[in-house]
């Protein structure tokens, strides 16, 4: 079989695929009026009204959680595409990519991805997947590493020791994202904090004090994926996904092959980059999924926009802030501006906003965004690029 | 055998339920053994359990009896413990084996403080009733009965046991 340059589809990156329409559910943080799948189906209407479309122009719905027929069905979608991969926080980004594929396939024309969780209220709750004889029910649970905050957490201490690095540099962490936090008025964290405050903050489990950790709240998101050809027809100005990357490893933490580097990450980004044609000098915005303080220190390293050992003085001179070169988590992150439970839907509504111009803490002249998730702690890992032209 | 009892009166929630694939690890425990997968075909070891070898696929594995000597890779003290779990050690770590895999495990037999537990310490297993269930934990090592590498239950050796094939 021969191809010609001419015919062949251009593939799934690049920007023959756009985000058409993206929001979040009209409140965040407490809602207890609101059910796990409520908020799915508020935000998908939410994001359906941004695009300036109906339930009847989808045919793909992807989400986790919650199946992906409830959402399906209860939006008013009849799909022929529908994706339920659950991998965790970064699951929604990982629905972006097979969006892309699917739709780049002709296997959907329009896909609606939602997040949507009652991590505080703990209404409507999906059931829960794992049992006692998972493998983390056999070889985490039984020594009370439960919760994320148990276990997501364990492999910091090996990353700081390793680079000379320590608690200070966690707490750098949450000081510069309170400054975006503090720009943003629907951060549940708003107040500027100084390293101390942080190191002072009762401690949830050494080395990490409350602050770094995030909040646990309700609310959902959802994103409208098409082709850039009919992204081009409707309201708002699309947004390209121009690479893509996902990998994992394990969901026992203590499987991870190098606690002190994700190798997840290291792959998701590593194709992430190199399917959108850049490299880390040419992104001017950046999202770490950052349920924990440690993470936007791996995800830097990791993500390859700092050299191993970097990512602390990275952040401690400012290079992460309002005004510095390489704005990160400027929504505040999940450590300040809300954490349902799976943040990776939240990431991207914030790189989307500043794609567009309209963030509250916008960074002036944002032209492309790196969005990377982490899923299941140090299960998996998603990359995304997004940008506000086509190449 | 070094079980320790502060547990086994009080049933516990969190007991880890054997598969088929698993069950020569638990069975080990309760019967006061560390019991990791070995690969007959590139004679290394493995975790977690699977019936092919994680590091060369092979199929040829083993079952054997390691040395139970470990360093401390990474921790966490937890100030807020699950329900059910206030009884026990606080410390939730990543321990890696003189052997080469790593586990999570808790720290016992050392107040759960930093200054007592600096990353690389040499560990040795201990084993823990919690209700019906026997967990392997670790505490740090006896200075006089731990010599760091040479301890280890070396590949293809005499003290390589096979608990099953």
């Amino acid at each position: 079989m021969t191809t010609t340059t001419s015919t062949r589809p251009r593939g799934m990156h690049g920007g023959t695929v756009a985000v058409a329409g993206a929001a979040e559910t009209t409140e965040i943080g407490k809602r207890p009026d609101t059910s796990v799948l409520g908020l799915h189906i508020e935000a998908a209407r939410n994001a359906l009204a941004d695009a300036g479309l109906t339930p009847a122009d989808v045919d793909g719905v992807a989400t986790a959680g919650p199946s992906p027929i409830d959402v399906a069905h209860h939006v008013g979608v009849t799909p022929r595409w529908l994706d339920g991969t659950a991998v965790g926080g970064c699951s929604f980004l990982s629905h972006v990519r097979h969006a892309a594929a699917a739709i780049t396939a002709g296997a959907a024309e329009v896909v609606l991805i939602t997040h949507g969780e009652s991590g505080r209220s703990q209404v409507g709750l999906p059931g829960r997947a794992r049992s006692a004889s998972s493998p983390p029910g056999q070889f985490e649970w039984p020594y009370g590493a439960i919760a994320p905050y148990m276990k997501f957490t364990v492999p910091a201490l090996r990353f700081l020791h390793e680079r000379g690095m320590g608690r200070e540099d966690l707490a750098q962490v949450v000081v510069a994202q309170r400054e975006w936090a503090a720009k943003n008025p629907r951060a549940l964290r708003q107040d500027l904090v100084g390293v101390e405050d942080v190191l002072a903050a009762p401690m949830i489990a050494y080395p990490f004090s409350k602050d770094m950790c995030c909040p646990v709240t309700d609310g959902g998101g959802a994103l409208i994926l098409t082709s850039a050809e009919r992204a081009a027809d409707l309201r708002r100005p699309p947004v390209y996904l121009l690479g893509s990357g996902e990998s994992a490893e394990s969901t026992l933490v203590s499987q991870m092959s190098d606690p002190g580097s994700f190798g997840a990450s290291r792959r998701a980004s590593s194709e992430a980059f190199a399917t959108a044609g850049l490299s880390q000098g040419d992104i001017d915005h950046l999202m770490i999924y950052d349920a924990f303080a440690h993470l936007p220190l791996y995800g830097l390293e990791d993500t390859g926009f700092v050299g191993h050992g970097e990512s602390g003085a990275f952040i401690a001179d400012g290079h992460t802030r309002p005004g510095g070169r390489l704005p990160v988590n400027t929504n505040g992150g999940g450590l300040n501006y809300t954490h349902t439970g799976m943040y990776g839907m939240f990431a991207m509504q914030e790189a989307i906003r500043q794609l567009r111009g309209e963030a509250d803490a916008q960074v002036p002249g944002v032209r492309t965004s790196f969005v990377h998730g982490y899923g299941l702690f140090f299960s998996a890992a998603t990359s995304l690029v997004f940008a506000n032209e086509r190449p | 055998m070094n079980t320790t009892t502060a547990g086994a009166a009080k049933p516990f929630a969190h007991a880890p339920e054997p598969t088929p694939e698993t069950l020569p690890f638990w069975e080990g425990a309760r019967a006061g053994e560390l019991r990791i997968q070995r690969c007959r075909s590139c004679a290394r070891h493995y975790f977690d359990p699977r019936p092919h070898c994680r590091h060369c696929a092979s199929a040829d594995t083993e079952w054997t009896r390691v040395s139970g000597r470990a360093r401390l890779v990474s921790y966490i003290i937890n100030h807020r413990p699950a329900p059910g779990f206030r009884d026990y050690s606080p410390v939730i770590a990543m321990v890696q084996l003189d052997e080469g895999p790593t586990l999570m495990s808790n720290i016992v037999g050392v107040e759960p403080l930093p200054e007592n537990l600096p990353l690389d310490l040499r560990l040795e297993v201990r084993f823990e009733e919690r209700g019906e269930a026997v967990l392997p934990v670790f505490a740090p090592a006896a200075p006089d009965t731990d010599e760091p590498n040479a301890a280890a239950v070396t590949t293809g050796s005499e003290e390589t046991r096979q608990v099953t094939a």
